[in-house]
C-alpha cells in the first residue's frame, strides 16, 4: 500500500561531524495524527525540517536515505520542485506563533499572499477564502481580524491564524511543530481539539511533533519515540502506553505528571540526551539505560517487530523482553 | 484623533526644546569672547563710537534684562534683525532655506538610492562581489571627507569635463554635484545599517514561515524581510535629512552656495546675536519637525510602534 509519506533511513549531519539523523524510518497514512516524540536535541525538529525541504545545506547534508511523499521521492527534487509542495502539499504549523508570524504584515495578507501564489485566486477571491478559513479555526470577527497585525491578536488567536494560514491551500501532509508548547493549559486543550477536527475535515495526514508524552496522548493515533537521532520505538497510542517496549519510552512514560500520585516524587530519566557530536557506541541509549549490559555498548540494535498478528509495533533495543526493574 | 493628541503632545516638546536650547545659546553667546560692537566699529573706533553702538543694540544692557526683552520678542515671533545687515532674521533664513532644502532633499535622495539597493543586496548575497564592492564603498565614504569629495567633483566635472557650473547657483544644475558628494558621504553609514538591518530579519523566525509557506525567495526577501529591515533605516535617514536641513556649512562653502551653512557661519564670525539664535531656533523646529514625520511614518511601516 502506498502511504501518504514514507521515510526510510535517513541520515542527515551538520558539519559532517554532527550526525542529527541517523537512519530515521517511518511512514504516515491520510487520516492518521501521527505523533512524534522526543526530548530536545533528538532530532525531532530536523526531522521536520527535511520533510518541508528546509534543510540548510551546508552546513547540512542529507547522507542518505529516501522519503517518499505520496510515492514520489521528494529528497531529489530541485529547490524551485520543493517550492511548489511547501505550503501546498505539506504544510507547518510552528511553535511560537509570535515570533513566526511576520509583525509588520496583516493577518489577511499573510493568508491571501498563499491563496493568490498557490491557487491562482484573484486579490477578491482570496479574501473571501481567507475569511472561511478564519472562521474555520475559531477566529470571530470577520474582515476585522483580516486588518488585524499579529501584536493585536492573543497567543491562542495567533495560533489559530497560523493554523488558518497552514491549511489555506488544503494540503495532505500538516507539520504541527509542538504548536501548543507556548500556549496555556487551557489554550492548550482548545487547539488540539481544533486540529483534531481540521484533520477529519480536509482529510490530512498530521505530524504532530512534541516533547510532552501526555499532549501527544490527546491527540495521536499513531506515535513513534525518537532518540539520538534515531526512532527507537513506534507503534499505536493503545499499545504504546499499555506495552512500551523500549526501555525508553518506559521512562517517559513513567516521567508523566500524574493528578492521581499526589506527593510522590516525579521520576526523571537521569544523563541527557547525546549531542549529535558524541552519539555514544553502540545503542545511543545504553548509557542513560537501567537494562544495558555489554552488548548495548557495542551493537546498535536493529529495529524489528514485535506486534502480534499483523500489528505493527516496532522497536530498536537487545533487551526486549528483559525484566523490568522497577527502582 | 489619536495622531492628533500625538502631534499635540509633540508640539509642547518642541517647544520645550526651542526654549531650553535657545536659551543657553542665549547666554553662552554673550559670556564667550567677542563683540559684536567691535565688529561692527572696526578696528579704527573709539571708545566712545563702540559705547554708542552697544548702546544702540542693546547689549549694554544687564544679561537678564537683555534675556527678558529677547524673551518677550519670541513669543510674539519676532526674531529681531541682524546687527549687521539689519535686515529682519526671518527673512534672511527663509531667503536661504528654498537652498538648503533642495540641496538636503537631494542629498537625502541620492544617498537612501545607493545605500538601500546596495545595502539590501550586500545582505541577501553576503560575502559576495557586490557585498565586497559595498563594504568598499562604505569604507571609502566614512572615510573621505565630503569637502574632499566635493572638490575632486568640481575638478572632474566643472574644470575638466565642463558639464557642470563652477559655483553659483539657481538652477538644479548647480545642486547635482553638491547633493552628490553630500549623498555619498551620508551613503556611506545608511549602506550598513541596510545591511545590518536585513542580515538580521533574515534570521528571523517569521522568515522560516515565509519559506515554509512555499514563497518565493523573491517574496521571502522583499516582501517579508526588507518591511521589517527598512525600519531603522528610516529613522536614521530622517536625521540625516535634519543635519542636512541646517545646512551644510562644508559643502556649501566648497561650492560657494548661499545657504543656510553659510548664514550662520558668518552669523557667528560677526558675533550677529539674533541671527546666531534666530538659527538655533531654525534648526531645532526642523529636528523636530523631522522627528515628527519619521514617527509618524515608523507607525504606518510597523504597526507594532504604536504613536503616543
Amino acid at each position: 500500500m502506498e502511504h501518504l509519506l514514507e521515510i526510510e533511513g535517513l541520515e542527515v549531519s551538520f558539519n559532517d561531524t554532527a550526525h542529527a539523523l541517523r537512519g530515521i524510518d517511518m511512514f504516515m497514512d491520510t487520516g492518521e495524527i501521527h505523533g512524534l516524540v522526543g526530548e530536545s536535541g533528538s532530532g525531532k525538529t530536523v526531522t521536520s525540517t527535511c520533510i518541508i525541504g528546509l534543510l540548510p545545506v551546508p552546513p547540512g547534508k542529507v547522507n542518505g536515505g529516501s522519503m517518499l511523499f505520496k510515492g514520489r521521492e521528494i529528497l531529489g527534487l530541485s529547490e524551485a520542485q520543493r517550492r511548489r509542495l511547501r505550503g501546498r502539499e505539506i504544510a507547518v504549523v510552528f511553535q511560537e506563533p509570535a515570533r513566526y508570524l511576520n509583525p509588520a504584515l496583516r493577518v489577511g495578507e499573510q493568508i491571501t499572499e498563499m491563496l493568490i501564489l498557490h491557487l491562482g485566486l484573484e486579490k477578491q477571491q482570496a479574501v473571501g477564502k481567507a475569511l472561511e478559513l478564519i472562521d474555520l479555526v475559531g477566529l470571530k470577527g470577520g474582515k476585522k481580524i483580516l486588518r488585524r497585525y499579529p501584536h493585536e491578536l492573543s497567543g491562542g488567536m495567533k495560533q489559530r491564524a497560523m493554523i488558518a494560514m497552514a491549511i489555506s491551500c488544503n494540503p495532505s501532509l500538516l507539520i504541527a511543530d509542538e504548536p501548543t508548547t507556548a500556549l496555556d493549559v487551557t489554550l492548550q486543550l482548545q487547539i488540539l481539539r481544533l486540529i483534531q477536527s481540521l484533520k477529519r475535515r480536509f482529510s490530512m495526514g498530521i505530524l504532530f511533533i512534541s516533547h510532552d508524552l501526555a499532549v501527544v496522548n490527546e491527540i495521536a493515533d499513531r506515535i513513534s519515540v525518537i532518540y539520538a537521532g534515531r526512532i527507537v520505538e513506534s507503534t499505536t497510542k493503545a499499545r504504546l502506553f499499555d506495552e512500551p517496549l523500549h526501555p525508553y519510552t518506559k521512562l517517559l512514560l513513567l516521567s508523566i505528571p500524574d493528578a492521581g500520585k499526589r506527593g510522590t516524587r516525579l521520576k526523571t530519566i537521569p544523563g541527557t540526551v547525546p549531542d549529535a557530536e558524541h552519539i555514544p557506541s553502540g545503542c545511543a541509549f545504553h548509557p542513560r539505560c537501567p537494562l544495558a549490559e555489554e552488548i548495548c555498548q557495542h551493537q546498535d540494535p536493529e529495529t524489528a517487530n514485535y506486534g502480534k498478528t499483523g500489528e505493527l509495533h516496532t522497536a530498536a533495543c537487545h533487551m526486549i523482553g528483559k525484566k523490568w526493574i522497577d527502582s | 484623533m489619536q495622531v492628533l493628541t500625538f502631534a499635540l503632545r509633540r508640539f509642547g516638546r518642541l517647544l520645550l526644546t526651542v526654549l531650553l536650547i535657545s536659551t543657553i545659546i542665549f547666554f553662552v553667546i554673550r559670556v564667550i569672547p567677542g563683540d559684536p560692537a567691535l565688529v561692527i566699529a572696526g578696528i579704527d573706533a573709539t571708545q566712545e563710537d563702540i559705547q554708542a553702538i552697544r548702546a544702540q543694540l542693546g547689549t549694554d544692557r544687564p544679561l537678564i534684562i537683555q534675556y527678558l526683552s529677547w524673551l518677550s520678542d519670541i513669543v510674539r515671533f519676532d526674531f529681531g534683525t541682524s546687527m549687521i545687515s539689519g535686515q529682519p532674521v526671518t527673512e534672511l533664513i527663509l531667503e536661504r532655506f528654498p537652498i538648503t532644502l533642495s540641496l538636503a532633499v537631494m542629498g537625502i535622495v541620492i544617498s537612501i538610492l545607493i545605500a538601500i539597493p546596495l545595502g539590501v543586496l550586500s545582505a541577501v548575497k553576503r560575502w559576495s562581489l557586490w557585498d565586497y564592492l559595498g563594504m568598499v564603498f562604505s569604507q571609502m565614504g566614512m572615510a573621505i571627507p565630503s569637502f574632499w569629495l566635493g572638490i575632486m567633483a568640481l575638478l572632474i566635472f566643472a574644470v575638466k569635463i565642463k558639464i557642470f557650473p563652477l559655483f553659483g547657483s539657481g538652477s538644479i544644475r548647480h545642486l547635482i554635484l553638491p547633493a552628490l558628494s553630500l549623498g555619498i558621504a551620508r551613503a556611506a553609514v545608511l549602506l550598513r545599517l541596510t545591511r545590518a538591518s536585513m542580515v538580521e530579519e533574515l534570521s528571523k523566525e517569521y522568515v522560516i514561515t515565509a519559506r515554509a509557506k512555499g514563497l518565493t525567495e523573491r517574496m521571502v526577501k522583499f516582501k517579508h524581510a526588507l518591511k521589517n529591515a527598512l525600519l531603522p533605516v528610516i529613522t536614521v535617514a530622517g536625521i540625516q535629512l535634519g543635519y542636512m536641513l541646517g545646512g551644510a556649512i562644508i559643502i556649501e562653502q566648497v561650492f560657494s552656495l548661499p545657504g543656510l551653512g553659510r548664514l550662520f557661519l558668518f552669523g557667528v564670525y560677526q558675533r550677529d546675536f539674533p541671527l546666531i539664535q534666530g538659527g538655533v531656533i531654525f534648526i531645532a523646529i526642523i529636528f523636530s519637525l523631522i522627528n515628527f514625520v519619521v514617527d509618524l511614518f515608523y507607525s504606518v511601516v510597523n504597526p507594532k510602534i504604536r504613536i503616543r
